[in-house]
């Protein structure tokens, strides 16, 4: 179902956590909301989960007025960062807490337990504690959990923040496969723009209590609308007021006197970093500024890339954003 | 850190030796002040088994002796008097009224002082350690002055056909106001503990607030309730001062053991005294025991 958040604002004490918050989520969509902490993105979250009060502004789901709705009544599936599990429970039993509060017969529970620890492979581990799963299985659990009484809407909150990185991209690769099966509309919770970029189709970019920019990972790349998207969604360079990505700037071999393009300076090479795949270079222009370019690893042995060298660096046409 | 320094923090040490064991022992002697330091911490060993053996052990042990010492018979028949047989039944009568009450507020408590938000929770907390503030003889005077026949209250309650003090409802009050901080005492620390994420979640899986509370919320903080009901049983089975004073200690009607212990004493009856304070004594143990038993099993069941 569409939800919609309509000029929410959102003050805890004398911090304003929601600025007029305006957002649209289309049915079945996997959106993701990134933005770094403190910018509100997990209390928007909570504010369309009912686990916060708007102090001004509408929230709908399905096109239901819900802002006053309490959570339990919301239909909502909610995913904390901490997967918030009870303890004293077997995972099966987490699991089938939301039908066992709507009174759902045993039969019924044990048939939708078994096949949502199928789908998120944790058949045979009913009958353990959460004190007894790895960080990824009460991730799933919790995942399982928020499934089971067939949500409107999937909310998770920096749902592989707490996971090592192997994990995290086993997860992120295994909730968008998920999605694609179950088509629940769902916004997820990040401050990592990759992860972000990687699984969600959408993702509205926050920073201080606002929206900065809505749009397509390929659009907020290409396209962002100011210095914050562009400098959030990938690393630049600053150069004044210009801004430019490491992998725009183009190294060529020898001095800047054989190219005659405006674009073209003279740098001089401070360190070659091989991060596999990637390598960076640190360079110091004419002028004193210092740099850093993306090439790949074959470029940098074609150039044959060595500290002290002098080389020519193609600067691209860099984006100024008025000052906001 | 030289030897001065490790004497200097020696009593720590001490203190830490017993959890530590032979690693922490091992560690300190290897050292060059060991010696020092662990004379030091055998004395303080010696000093603090002293203290709970003088406070404790002994008088305890004392009245074991004193009360079995000429055998069984003459316990028997002190413990059976039709006198002590009512004192028996009503101190565990008030135990069975005061201690449910008290559990029920005391959570409650807990949870409006932990979870709520008011103004005046502060104020709250402050309240609810009062009857550990005021003495019990106050608390009893107290009772009296309001609900006594010629009390503010009273005159009106006793119009009416209602006697309260003097009689078992005065006694539940009095019994209940000097144990009543225990149960949210020891909850509020393991629900600040728990925090509110579980609950939370509970929320957004459909559940209602009591459904949250009694499947969430009350299975999480039961160690908590369950050692707040020790501690409140034990207080409430013990009192003295607040009931003294209410009850009338009107023998056979509305003396509990521990007046009952009292009036056999002053009436130079050492062994209806001593015999009764061994039952409750007994009853205070029952009480532990069964607290520690009821941990055990559970442990088994689950690992949390």
């Amino acid at each position: 179902m569409a939800i919609e958040v309509q000029d929410v604002t959102k003050r805890f004490g004398s911090f304003t956590a929601l600025d007029e918050v305006s957002v649209r989520v289309p049915d079945g969509a996997l959106m993701a909301l990134l933005g770094p902490s403190g910018s509100g993105k997990s209390t928007l979250l909570r504010v369309i989960a009912g686990l916060e009060t708007p102090d001004a502004g509408s929230v709908r789901i399905g096109g239901q007025e819900l802002t006053d709705a309490p959570a339990r009544t919301r239909g909502v599936g909610f995913v904390f960062q901490h997967y918030a599990p009870f303890k004293h429970m077997t995972v099966h039993d987490n699991v089938a807490f939301g039908l066992l509060v709507r009174k759902a017969s045993k039969a019924q529970i044990d048939a939708r337990v078994g096949e949502l620890l199928e789908l998120v492979r944790l058949d045979g581990l009913a009958k353990r504690y959460p004190s007894q799963l790895s960080g990824g299985q009460l991730q799933r659990m919790a995942l399982a959990r928020a499934l089971a009484p067939e949500p409107q809407v999937l909310l998770l909150d920096e749902p592989f923040g707490a996971l090592d990185v192997k994990v995290r991209a086993e997860l992120r690769e295994w909730l968008r496969r998920l999605h694609e099966e179950i088509h629940v509309t769902t916004i997820f919770v990040t401050h990592d723009q990759e992860e972000a970029m990687d699984v969600a189709g959408q993702i509205v970019v926050m920073n201080a209590g606002r929206i900065e920019q809505t749009g397509t990972p390929h659009e907020l790349y290409e396209h962002p609308a100011n210095e914050f998207v562009m400098s959030f969604v990938g690393p630049v360079n600053r150069l004044g007021d210009a801004l430019l990505r490491p992998h725009d700037i183009q190294i060529l071999r020898g001095g800047s006197d054989l190219y005659s393009e405006q674009s073209t300076v003279e740098a001089l090479v401070r360190r070659v970093a091989h991060l596999g795949f990637e390598v960076r270079v640190e360079l110091t222009l004419p002028d004193g500024r210092d740099v850093w370019a993306q090439v790949t690893r074959e470029t940098a042995a074609e150039l044959e890339l060595a500290e002290g060298q002098i080389l020519t660096a193609r600067l691209p046409a860099p984006r100024v954003f008025a000052a906001a | 850190m030289s030897a001065s320094d490790l004497a200097a923090t020696a009593p720590s040490a001490a203190v830490t030796a017993r959890r530590t064991g032979p690693r922490g022992g091992g560690r300190a002697s290897a050292h060059p002040g060991a010696h020092a330091a662990s004379a030091r911490r055998l004395g303080l060993r010696f000093l603090a088994l002293g203290y709970l053996l003088a406070l404790l052990g002994a008088p305890v042990a004392m009245i074991f002796y004193r009360t079995f010492e000429h055998g069984l018979a003459p316990v028997w028949e002190a413990v059976t008097q039709p006198n002590a047989v009512h004192a028996f039944w009503l101190s565990i009568e008030l135990v069975a009224i005061v201690v449910p009450l008290n559990t029920a507020f005391g959570i409650g408590m807990a949870l409006a002082i932990e979870r709520g938000r008011f103004r005046g929770r502060a104020l709250l907390g402050l309240l609810l350690d009062m009857p550990f503030a005021i003495s019990p003889v106050v608390v009893g005077l107290a009772l009296v002055l309001v609900y006594g026949r010629t009390g503010w209250l009273g005159s009106w309650l006793t119009s009416n056909g209602m006697q309260v003090i003097f009689s078992i409802p005065g006694m539940v009050m009095a019994t209940a106001f000097v144990s009543l901080p225990f149960v949210a005492r020891e909850t509020i620390p393991v629900l600040r503990e728990l925090g509110t994420e579980a609950e939370q979640a509970a929320a957004t899986l459909g559940a209602s607030a009591w459904q949250t509370f009694r499947r969430v919320t009350l299975p999480a903080i039961r160690w908590g309730v369950v050692y707040g009901v020790v501690l409140t049983t034990a207080r409430a089975l013990g009192e003295f001062g607040a009931v003294s004073i209410v009850s009338g200690r009107l023998e056979g009607q509305t003396q509990t053991l521990p007046l009952y212990v009292q009036d056999r004493f002053e009436n130079f009856d050492g062994t209806g005294a001593y015999a009764a304070a061994v039952v409750l004594a007994l009853l205070a143990f029952a009480t532990l025991l069964g607290m520690n038993l009821l941990a055990k099993r559970t442990k088994r069941d689950t690992v949390v």
